[in-house]
């Protein structure tokens, strides 16, 4: 076996050694200079997305991949008793937008915190929030799933603390940390009870055995709440805009990421750990996915109309966007656990989830662009506040050119790509019921005035005296800003490549879990 | 009921670490209702793994005869509490920053101007 065999067939537990390693090393390497560390940092989150690309080819081609840590797959009493990732096409749909939103933050930050004091910390941070997030997203194992999130939320709290010297931020920070640790110790609990009955934390395995007495139903219960709280969803939101605000741009724009790993859980919980018993009569646990999409909807954006900062305005708009993921989810969800419609009847069933998914991507990119934007005006004018901005599109021309593109992705409008994933979820909501899409359209327009009310008033209007020596922001801003929006109208114009490589087989995987138990019984 | 005290135990330590978080507005005091869970929730995790008769899983000077428990709740248990003790000190560093900025641990002096 030659070295790019071997390479390759450990690519696995590289994506989260990769980035752990080079954590670990940043600040030895910041010790002999600051560039050389910035480039150090881009290069390990480079190689990391490129081992991301090259084990996503593998996903699509072969299917679901295990890598078991130390040795072959060992199994006593029936009991796998090895630490494992399995990898299918959505674990590694997540990984991809997670590393793409990494990548452009490491980018960003160079020009961003140029003149910070202990940037070697925040690029530790920055790698260890990486690597957590793709270990949550790759991970085979209950527990594992519960270390990784632990490892993202410690380092995504440092990180909004970034700036110690303002007490909003260590208020934000802390509390980030206090909720996702609440979070986290359920979740814990939760997998107790799971193992206490089925004598296994494997997810393909517990998802074999699971059959839904009384105690399932409470950890289901627990487990969505948990992690509901973590990505944010109304009614366990109050932390995000705090969060989010708070944060240095380029960690919010990860901290996005963060919060779609979460939701991610909420995914692999409901159709992979409880696959099986899902579909059974009498639980409609999609309706309550839906009804907490249309209140996230609802609340974010009326939240969003009355803010007058910045970044605070773009985390509740952040929120709302997370209400069309649930929604798309939880349509799907609807109809696939509804006996007399069934999966093979109702092909709209598809069409919402796979909405959803690729709104997941395209979320991300949209608010990380609006973030990055945020950033850029703090830069260059040290203001959030929107009452006092105005005229900015006469010195920063391309920052304005970004927060057109972000401003029509994130309310959809056609040529970009917030629209091909919305347009699948109004179409599939429809059918489930005509007042969901309408809700839905409604809160997409709002979303639409609330960022025109940003752009007149930051970037229009006469140019203001103080702002008189405001300069474009440094090259690596745009360049980050730059990669984001281009990725954005690719998306937007060329849907159907992305819908039918990347995100159909990722919505195949979320119902058909069947897929998912094969990559570890085939072991067995 | 003797064999059921301690998931009794564990779970009157988590309800009482929540009523701690929920009413109590001193940081510190939030902050032991946390660890105060955490102890509920490890508590429940060794006593899963504990089975009648069972001896302590350590392989080297074990009587020939006996059956050893499972070591995976302990070791869940161990991560548990390593993971435990650097959140706290995370969180307490915090609370240090936000005690210098405001000369206050009332939860209710933080959070003012924002909507």
């Amino acid at each position: 076996m030659n070295f790019i065999d071997l390479i390759m067939s450990h690519a696995p537990a590289l994506l989260v050694v990769i980035p752990l390693l080079g954590a670990f090393l940043t600040p030895l390497i910041s010790k002999i200079n600051d560039k050389i560390r910035n480039i150090f940092v881009i290069s390990i989150l480079g190689i990391t997305a490129v081992f991301v690309l090259l084990v996503a080819q593998q996903v699509l081609d072969t299917g679901t991949i295990t890598y078991v840590f130390g040795s072959s797959l060992q199994t006593q009493n029936n009991t796998v008793i090895r630490i494992l990732f399995e990898i299918d096409a959505l674990s590694i749909f997540m990984a991809l937008v997670s590393i793409i939103l990494a990548f452009v933050a490491s980018i960003y930050s160079w020009g961003f915190l140029e003149n910070e004091t202990g940037q070697d910390k925040y690029y530790t941070l920055l790698l260890l929030m990486t690597a957590g997030m793709l270990g949550m997203v790759l991970t085979g194992d209950l527990f594992n799933f519960f270390v990784f999130i632990e490892i993202t939320s410690i380092a995504s709290a440092a990180l909004i603390a970034f700036w110690t010297n303002r007490v909003k931020a260590v208020e934000a920070g802390f509390k980030y940390i206090f909720i996702s640790t609440i979070g986290a110790l359920f979740i814990l609990f939760a997998l107790a009870l799971l193992y206490g009955q089925y004598d296994a934390l494997n997810i393909a395995q517990l998802a074999d055995r699971i059959t839904f007495t009384y105690l399932d139903k409470i950890a289901l219960i627990i487990f969505i709440s948990a992690l509901a709280m973590k990505g944010g969803i109304v009614p366990m939101h109050m932390w995000v805009p705090d969060a989010y605000g708070r944060a240095p741009a380029s960690a919010s724009l990860v901290l996005v990421a963060a919060t779609q790993a979460s939701l991610y859980g909420v995914f692999r919980v409901l159709f992979t750990l409880y696959g099986n018993v899902i579909h059974l009569p009498n639980i409609s646990f999609g309706w309550i996915l839906v009804i907490l999409g249309l209140i996230t909807m609802l609340v974010g954006v009326i939240m969003a109309m009355i803010q007058t900062d910045f970044k605070r305005l773009i985390a509740y708009g952040a929120v709302a966007e997370l209400g069309y993921i649930f929604l798309g989810v939880g349509t799907g969800l609807t109809i696939i656990a509804n006996p007399d419609i069934g999966i093979s009847s109702a092909p709209f069933a598809v069409e919402a989830m796979k909405g959803s998914i690729f709104h997941i991507i395209n979320d991300a990119l949209d608010v990380g662009l609006l973030f990055m934007i945020a950033g850029a005006v703090y830069y260059a004018t040290k203001e959030t506040s929107l009452n006092s901005l105005g005229g900015l599109a006469r010195n920063m021309k391309y920052t304005t050119i970004f927060f057109i593109i972000g401003l029509l992705a994130i309310s959809g409008i056609p040529p970009m790509n917030g629209f091909a994933s919305k347009l699948l979820i109004y179409e599939s909501t429809y059918q489930l019921n005509p007042i969901i899409s309408i809700i839905a359209i409604l809160s997409s327009i709002m979303l639409l005035a609330v960022f025109v009310k940003i752009f007149q008033s930051v970037f229009l209007g006469p140019k203001l005296k103080k702002f008189d020596d405001v300069k474009e922001v440094p090259k690596s801003m745009l360049i980050a800003m730059g990669i984001v929006a281009s990725i954005i109208i690719f998306f937007g114009l060329f849907p159907d490549l992305i819908v039918s490589n990347l995100v159909e087989p990722a919505v195949n995987a979320l119902i058909h879990p069947e897929n998912y138990l094969q990559g570890l019984t085939g072991g067995l | 009921m003797i064999a059921n005290i301690p998931y009794i135990a564990a779970a009157a330590l988590i309800i009482i670490g929540l009523y701690t978080i929920i009413f109590r507005k001193n940081l510190i005091k939030m902050l032991i209702g946390i660890t105060i869970i955490e102890s509920g929730v490890n508590l429940f995790l060794i006593t899963l793994g504990y089975r009648k008769g069972g001896i302590a899983p350590i392989f080297t000077g074990a009587p020939a005869e006996s059956t050893m428990m499972f070591p995976v709740p302990q070791a869940l248990t161990l991560t548990s509490i390593v993971i435990g003790v650097a959140v706290l000190a995370l969180m307490l560093s915090f609370i240090v920053h936000m005690y210098r900025h405001t000369k206050s641990l009332d939860v209710r002096k933080f959070g003012g101007d924002d909507q």
